[in-house]
């Protein structure tokens, strides 16, 4: 390549535009962790921009062992492993029910699972609130409302469009001959799924794990919703740490509750890199 | 012609398969849809009653200033919303698409409030935008006393918050599917203008754009069924206040649904939302349906 080009006007704008942005997109990230080492009069007194003078770790304690979420005063570590147990069956269930869906419609078609396929395609467009009252219905008959079964039926339900999808399109990429082969060598539907289609499916598995686990974490309504008082995730109890306590506002424990909350997705993007990005150019419904 | 039985037995564990899913379209989407329907068309309170009203309810929510102001809200933040986003989000792609320096590290930097809740979101600007100790505070204090900027807490305003934390959650998510749009785009083109002298602007408004016609259309997609679902944001920034200038549908459903147990009303309101996603989108998928179509033909 050639490295003799002059910086011109134009290159500096376009660096000074991408440089201001990025501050911009910096910004809650930096105030958010400086706050969070602050002690209160500090807070109180100086500015938000400020580096910490006297540096602490309490609010960071306060944040996951003492701080009310509403009448409790028990931090959001119990809301941490709430979040833990709904994001775990509600990432492995999903991804099951996707390959699965993705697999029969991909090698065994059928004129009726493809209606039913373009049904739950216009399905994943039908905002939550349209389904909520029946969904609390449905579950409460079952027994299952306000419990760890029924938030993670209810997180299967909701992902099952993006993650058939995935699948589908997924499986449609690998040539139908493989399958035939496969079926004269006298594998049945079990077989060639168990043996030869997970095996492949790993790359996309990984895709819809990242997708599945950030969404379920940063889930709040559903959760609110459905998961019951004694399963409420960390979205939910951070909201509660926040905006329901009465009395002073500790600024310092609010932010360091807020990084907390935001520590799983956020590893996950930084440690996943483009695999995040594959996976919202998969999930952005190609339909 | 006979089917082999390994056949049928494959064709019954499809469909045993397919179980999970057949019950998931059939009871809790078009179900649950259905169910919807049903109650908005009845008196129902707190529990679903057998009484049909008519179109009764849906006369009362277009008769309340609640809900119509949620909708003014939505219609303005849905537009200012994908606006912005489109644009900030197009601009970083292209300017990040010209061999700059660092471009790995600017597209961390960019995307990773995407990888954040909504409710983190919210709960990190309601602190930013907070006139007390916020921004308007600090720059106060480099002194400027006079410097004004406590939009959350004004009703003319609020909106525009919201607008400001989902931008800057979500634009980075138009970048990264410009970027990749940008980028599957055939070097040939930039030759072919360089060749013939046009400027780069003009080829960028002239041909790039028309080209990542359907880039934008997903992305149009993913933002307004983002802006139908507002729901998390505002109640962890503002709780639809001050008063009730930050409603939005969303929440007036939810309200009417477990806090005023109206759910009737909430159920009209939900279908409002419902034709209204449908009638943003169905020109777009019949458009995209189509031209698969065409396609597969040539």
């Amino acid at each position: 390549m050639n490295r003799k080009k002059r910086i011109g006007p134009a290159r500096w704008g376009i660096y000074a535009f991408l440089i201001v942005s990025a501050l911009f997109f910096m910004m809650p990230l930096y105030i958010m962790l400086v706050t969070s080492f602050k002690p209160m009069e500090e807070i109180r007194l100086g500015n938000i921009f400020a580096w910490p003078v006297s540096f602490t770790v309490e609010p960071w304690v306060t944040a996951w062992t003492s701080a009310c979420t509403g009448v409790a005063c028990e931090g959001i570590r119990g809301g941490f492993w709430n979040s833990v147990w709904i994001v775990v069956p509600s990432t492995i269930l999903p991804i099951l029910l996707g390959a699965l869906n993705g697999y029969a419609l991909s090698f065994w078609k059928s004129r009726a699972a493809d209606i039913l396929f373009s049904i739950l395609m216009v399905g994943a467009f039908v905002p939550a609130q349209v389904m909520m009252f029946p969904l609390v219905r449905i579950l409460a008959t079952l027994g299952l409302f306000s419990s760890l079964p029924g938030i993670v039926a209810i997180h299967t339900i909701f992902s099952m469009p993006v993650m058939t999808l995935l699948f589908r399109n997924y499986y449609q990429s690998i040539p139908q001959e493989l399958f035939n082969a496969a079926r004269i060598d006298g594998g049945g539907f079990v077989r060639i799924f168990l043996q030869l289609m997970l095996p492949l499916s790993t790359p996309i598995i990984i895709v819809a794990a990242i997708m599945q686990v950030t969404g379920v974490w940063n889930d709040y309504v559903l959760g609110l919703v459905f998961a019951g008082r004694d399963n409420l995730p960390m979205t939910v109890q951070l909201n509660n740490v926040i905006n329901t306590t009465t009395g002073t506002r500790l600024y310092n424990v609010n932010m360091a509750a807020t990084i907390f909350t935001s520590l799983v997705p956020l590893t996950i993007y930084f440690v996943s890199g483009r695999w995040f990005v594959r996976g919202i150019a998969a999930g952005a419904v190609k339909g | 012609m006979k089917s082999h039985p390994s056949r049928t037995l494959s064709t019954v564990l499809t469909w045993v398969a397919l179980l999970p899913m057949t019950v998931t379209v059939l009871v809790a989407y078009l179900g649950a849809v259905l169910w919807s329907l049903r109650v908005s068309l009845t008196n129902s309170r707190t529990f679903p009653s057998d009484e049909f009203v008519g179109l009764a309810q849906y006369e009362r929510l277009f008769a309340n200033d609640r809900w119509l102001l949620s909708l003014e809200n939505l219609a303005l933040y849905g537009v200012l919303f994908i606006a912005i986003c489109v644009i900030l989000g197009f601009l970083l792609a292209v300017f990040i698409d010209q061999k700059v320096r660092g471009e790995g590290l600017l597209r961390t930097i960019y995307l990773y409030p995407y990888a954040m809740s909504f409710v983190a979101t919210g709960l990190v600007w309601q602190w930013l935008l907070n006139p007390a100790n916020g921004i308007q505070q600090a720059v106060r204090q480099m002194g400027f006393q006079s410097f004004t900027f406590d939009w959350i807490i004004d009703q003319d305003m609020v909106m525009y918050t919201v607008v400001i934390a989902t931008v800057w959650q979500s634009s980075g998510l138009v970048m990264a599917l410009m970027l990749a749009g940008l980028r599957g785009i055939d070097e040939e083109i930039w030759k072919a203008a360089r060749i013939d002298g046009i400027p780069t602007w003009r080829v960028y408004v002239s041909v790039i754009v028309p080209m990542l016609g359907p880039s934008f259309a997903t992305v149009f997609v993913l933002l307004s069924t983002g802006v139908i679902k507002l729901f998390d944001a505002v109640a962890a920034m503002t709780q639809g206040g001050p008063g009730t200038a930050s409603e939005v549908p969303a929440k007036f459903i939810m309200d009417h649904l477990f806090g005023r147990a109206n759910i009737a009303l909430a159920s009209a309101g939900s279908m409002v939302l419902l034709v209204t996603v449908i009638g943003l989108l169905a020109p777009l998928l019949y458009v995209r349906a189509r031209n698969r179509r065409v396609q597969e033909q040539a």
